[in-house]
């Protein structure tokens, strides 16, 4: 959290941000049948997904810190986390599904990683319905956690290893060549992971806002009782 | 010391079950008469419906059933729990209902199937392999229902929590058991599965582990 409130890390995040994009539109792209343009589609896609497993990752961490401590502070960060996880996996069906609307014919082609991924968001959906449903702070924070932990053990067998048993249309599976084939001038990844550090850190930033503001709303109360 | 607890537990919960007969009857009536309704919908044409649809009518009753099943594990409170849960470590206790819930849903599966079998008639090939998956898709459920339902207990609404986390949650652990009834209905041998067989047991030790671990920090609240 004071990552994100540094000055260098908000300027590296708008630059590279501002990088991705530029780039991302005006770079020259290896031209591929059926692809051609799309693959631009890459840039924004891609990361969303990277950017999710980071950030959902993070949530678990302080999840499981919170656990070890019962520091409040661990269980807001958690939180926030876990909804710019929800977050960007929404964005990322969202820009899958246009994607594959213009290069697989449908926007729901009931790919196995398609359908992975929505129940992965269901998932974290889950669990900000456990969080409302639960009156008491205290006790809220340590629910919450236990669950998070347990949806991040359910969601890795559901992201990384089912896609993997059957044949899917993404590249890397199924037969189909990997990731690897569609860059094979390395140009490609010259923007690629600027993208995803540049998501990934948007999604730090945001999660830390709220995470201000809760801190924020939760003294202004504290103050209003006294 | 550890194992005696456990036993003590296992002990209880099977007399309270004994005695009272709620869940095992409960869940008991709810598949008979799940599966009498399929049963009067395809009555008279034991062939109407295909292997997918077999299967997939069988796979939300086990579902469903485990989710009955479970949903009580944690909801009674007496001030009696309390007295045993006082003496007896929360790592013990998540154990021990998992085992006990085990035994439970393999009980409820093994009735089910067979009458699921007697009544819509058997679709599958190679059975050995089916009733593997059944096997594993029970200890599954309900070791992670288990968990779910120690969770959902904790909260006010909670029957209808243990819907909400559990239903997501437990999708991966149903494709694979899906995949695996898939080969057994076209009659292929346990090689084929394989993957899917251990990538099933490797789920049913994470949760194990996780409600071992977690388990504690729920308690405490």
């Amino acid at each position: 959290m004071k990552l994100a409130s540094q000055t260098w890390f908000r300027a590296l995040t708008i630059a590279l941000l501002l990088y991705t994009v530029l780039a991302g539109m005006l770079f020259d792209v290896p031209r591929l049948p059926i692809l051609n343009e799309s693959i631009r589609a890459l840039y924004f896609h891609v990361p969303m997904w990277f950017g999710m497993v980071i950030i959902l990752l993070l949530s678990v961490i302080h999840s499981i810190r919170y656990l070890s401590g019962f520091d409040i502070k661990n269980d807001v960060l958690a939180t926030q986390y876990a909804n710019v996880g929800i977050l960007y996996g929404v964005l990322g069906l969202l820009t899958g599904m246009l994607w594959a609307n213009y290069t697989w014919g449908t926007p729901w082609h009931g790919d196995p990683k398609q359908t992975t991924a929505a129940i992965a968001v269901l998932i974290y959906l889950a669990y900000s319905v456990l969080r409302g449903s639960i009156e008491d702070g205290d006790r809220k924070a340590r629910i919450a956690a236990v669950y998070n932990i347990f949806a991040f053990a359910a969601m890795i067998p559901l992201l990384f290893i089912l896609p993997r048993l059957t044949s899917s249309m993404h590249p890397g599976s199924g037969g189909n060549p990997g990731f690897n084939a569609y860059d094979l001038d390395s140009k490609m990844r010259m923007v690629f992971y600027p993208s995803v550090i540049a998501f990934t850190a948007l999604g730090i930033w945001i999660a830390s806002l709220y995470t201000r503001l809760q801190f924020a709303r939760n003294s202004f109360e504290e103050n209003n009782q006294q | 010391m550890f194992f005696q607890e456990l036993w003590q537990l296992l002990k209880k919960d099977l007399k309270v079950e004994l005695r009272r007969k709620t869940s095992i009857s409960g869940v008991l009536l709810y598949l008979v008469s799940s599966i009498f309704v399929l049963y009067f919908t395809f009555t008279g044409a034991a062939n109407s419906i295909g292997a997918a649809t077999w299967s997939a009518l069988f796979w939300i009753l086990m579902l469903f059933g485990a989710m009955n099943a479970m949903a009580t594990s944690f909801y009674e409170t007496g001030e009696r729990n309390q007295y045993y849960y006082c003496v007896a470590s929360p790592t013990t206790i998540i154990l021990a209902k998992a085992v006990y819930n085990i035994l439970l849903m393999l009980l409820l599966a093994a009735i089910g199937y067979a009458f699921y079998i007697l009544l819509m008639g058997n679709k599958v090939e190679s059975s050995a392999v089916f009733v593997l998956a059944v096997f594993l898709a029970s200890a599954g459920f309900s070791t992670f229902l288990t968990l779910v339902s120690a969770i959902s207990a904790k909260s006010s609404r909670s029957p209808f929590l243990i819907a909400v986390l559990g239903f997501p949650t437990i999708i991966p652990m149903i494709m694979l058991v899906i995949k695996i009834s898939k080969n057994a209905i076209a009659g292929l041998a346990l090689e084929n599965s394989m993957k899917e067989v251990l990538v099933l047991v490797a789920i049913n030790i994470i949760s194990l582990t996780l409600s071992y671990l977690l388990f504690p920090y729920l308690w405490r609240s």
